[in-house]
């Protein structure tokens, strides 16, 4: 019997090997998790418990509860001025990660290039290949603060380049972009009359300027596919809610796909997401507040021990450079952890951009960060 | 409240180095600031948060919350005789409440019977007080913002991207 010959070739992850190796080990400090480590905010939960006690176990519209997509219309209008019909221009996806993948198979044809600032999510890659595209990875690094401009885009671009990814503040670099950067970035999008696809989940995580969500800038919105979602801003990753905003053409094609793979949104996720919309934001500020103190202390902690490492704009992940210690990205992780036992995630894990570069994520405590430069410290010691 | 409070407040034992990393501040002004706020008695004192839900044994305290009715003082009103009465050192807190009653009166003592005592001999009898209504407290979970169990485990995947 053969199987996708497309699947197949996808490479497995390379780093498949050290996470076997993280998790068979006990009492590990990690700082390799990408996900809030606060829970839910209580009212949220307890309006999912409430919606389940009321019988709320349906399916919903296909596009998501036509409530919570004009409760997500408002609080864009309210935000950001950001204007999205919630009845066509909406679309409440089971994460960004889905929004994402709909977005690629919504606009591609077999051999569209897609344009990916490097290092990247793990999934965009192996998503562009799988909706039949091929990715063109575009190298940063930390002399660049992780960013790309405008010439680094059209100097990728060839007639074949249907869209670019950008996802800001970025994970892993905890990179993000001003409204500056952001309108130079635009003008080349319109000179190769590119689509961009704009990843904003750690939006509200962005410490020392305001955030611009893309589509607000001259002419990006008829452009732009705006993925969004609850997991980083109000903790709710495991309840799987995020959403697309973009013109209509593109959201009736990823509804398309949507209704016949996914159907819809869990319905008490969804009716969660209204109520963090409705009485979050206080939980959000506290969050950001917390995490932007724990940047301060991870970035100072890591450049006083020698790893130099850029102040991330957004997000909750450093990236500091190991070549310090002479070791590769891997080796450091792998070392880190058998010695220390403190779990980071290798740069390239990332793209091969990220050699050189560790990812370190501070959504954890004060005293497990602290303890954990302890650590990083007697390992480097002893190199 | 300023951010070097908010960050005290969740941890008493962060140092003015600590603090300055956290906030960027330099750690002589965080010293000086908690200096200031130390004479001006913003900061009262650095305690130790312990939970006696886990150290019971047949010396550890019983709470009573007392309502207090009272008929107030001329000219002194109602401090006049909260001050009487939080002088006390069984009380451990004291406040002036609106609704039905005048003074909550929180009383720990070694036994039901010390604090029973202390109502009928010391709180009761006094002048201006004309009703007292005592109510023990059986099991703490939530105090001051703290809930009165073990951390619970990060119930998260240990590395996820």
């Amino acid at each position: 019997m053969k199987t996708s010959k497309l699947v197949e070739q996808i490479p497995p992850s390379g780093i498949r090997v050290f996470f076997d190796l993280v998790l068979g080990m006990k009492d590990v400090i990690s700082l390799g998790i990408g996900e809030p480590d606060f829970v839910t905010p209580w009212n949220v939960r307890e309006a999912a418990i409430f919606s389940l006690e009321e019988g709320h176990t349906s399916y919903t519209s296909n596009k998501g509860l036509f409530e919570l997509r004009q409760d997500i219309s408002r609080h864009l209008d309210r935000k950001y001025s950001l204007d999205y019909d919630p009845q066509d221009e909406i679309l409440i996806t089971v994460g960004v990660s889905e929004a994402f993948d709909l977005a690629l198979r919504a606009i591609m044809n077999k051999g569209d290039k897609i344009l990916v600032p490097e290092p990247y999510y793990v999934s965009y890659g192996p998503l562009i290949t799988l909706a039949g595209g091929t990715p063109v990875f575009i190298r940063t690094d930390s002399d660049k603060a992780f960013k790309i401009t405008a010439k680094d885009i059209l100097k990728h671009c060839d007639k074949k380049t249907k869209g670019i990814v950008l996802n800001y503040p970025n994970n892993p670099t905890g990179a993000s972009y001003t409204k500056k950067e952001l309108k130079a970035i635009s003008r080349a999008v319109i000179k190769r009359d590119l689509i961009m696809i704009s990843d904003e989940i750690y939006g509200d995580l962005t410490y020392d300027f305001e955030h611009t969500p893309f589509a607000t800038l001259p002419q990006m919105k008829e452009r732009t596919i705006y993925l969004n979602g609850f997991s980083k801003s109000y903790a709710m990753t495991g309840w799987r809610i995020g959403y697309v905003c973009a013109p209509e053409k593109f959201v009736s094609l990823m509804t398309k796909i949507h209704q016949y793979t996914m159907l819809c949104a869990p319905i008490m996720s969804q009716l969660a997401a209204r109520e963090a919309l409705k009485n979050g934001e206080a939980s959000t500020q506290e969050m950001k507040r917390e995490y932007r103190r724990r940047r301060e202390l991870v970035v100072s902690g890591l450049n006083e021990l020698g790893l130099t490492c850029h102040k991330p704009e957004g997000a909750f992940y450093a990236f500091p450079s190991i070549k310090s210690s002479g070791l590769s990205s891997m080796d450091f992780a792998k070392g880190l952890l058998k010695e220390e036992r403190v779990a980071l995630v290798p740069g390239t894990a990332f793209g091969p951009s990220g050699e050189g570069c560790v990812r370190i994520s501070y959504a954890s405590n004060l005293s497990n960060i602290k303890e954990a430069l302890v650590r990083i410290q007697r390992f480097l010691r002893k190199r | 409240m300023n951010e070097i409070l908010e960050i005290l407040e969740k941890d008493a034992r962060t140092t003015p180095e600590e603090i300055a990393k956290l906030t960027g501040m330099k750690a002589q002004a965080i010293k000086s600031s908690i200096k200031k706020d130390e004479k001006d008695g913003v900061i009262l004192k650095y305690k130790t948060i312990i939970n006696k839900e886990l150290i019971r044994d047949e010396r550890s305290n019983v709470r009573a919350l007392i309502e207090v009715k009272i008929t107030p003082k001329k000219n002194v009103g109602f401090d006049y005789i909260a001050e009487r009465i939080y002088q006390f050192p069984e009380v451990s807190s004291c406040y002036l409440m609106s609704g039905t009653y005048d003074l909550l009166v929180v009383v720990e003592g070694k036994s039901i019977h010390t604090v029973s005592d202390f109502v009928s001999s010391k709180l009761a009898p006094m002048e201006s007080v004309r009703g007292t209504v005592t109510h023990f407290i059986l099991k703490k979970y939530k105090e001051d913002g703290d809930i009165l169990r073990q951390a619970k485990r990060d119930k998260r995947e240990v590395i996820s991207l």
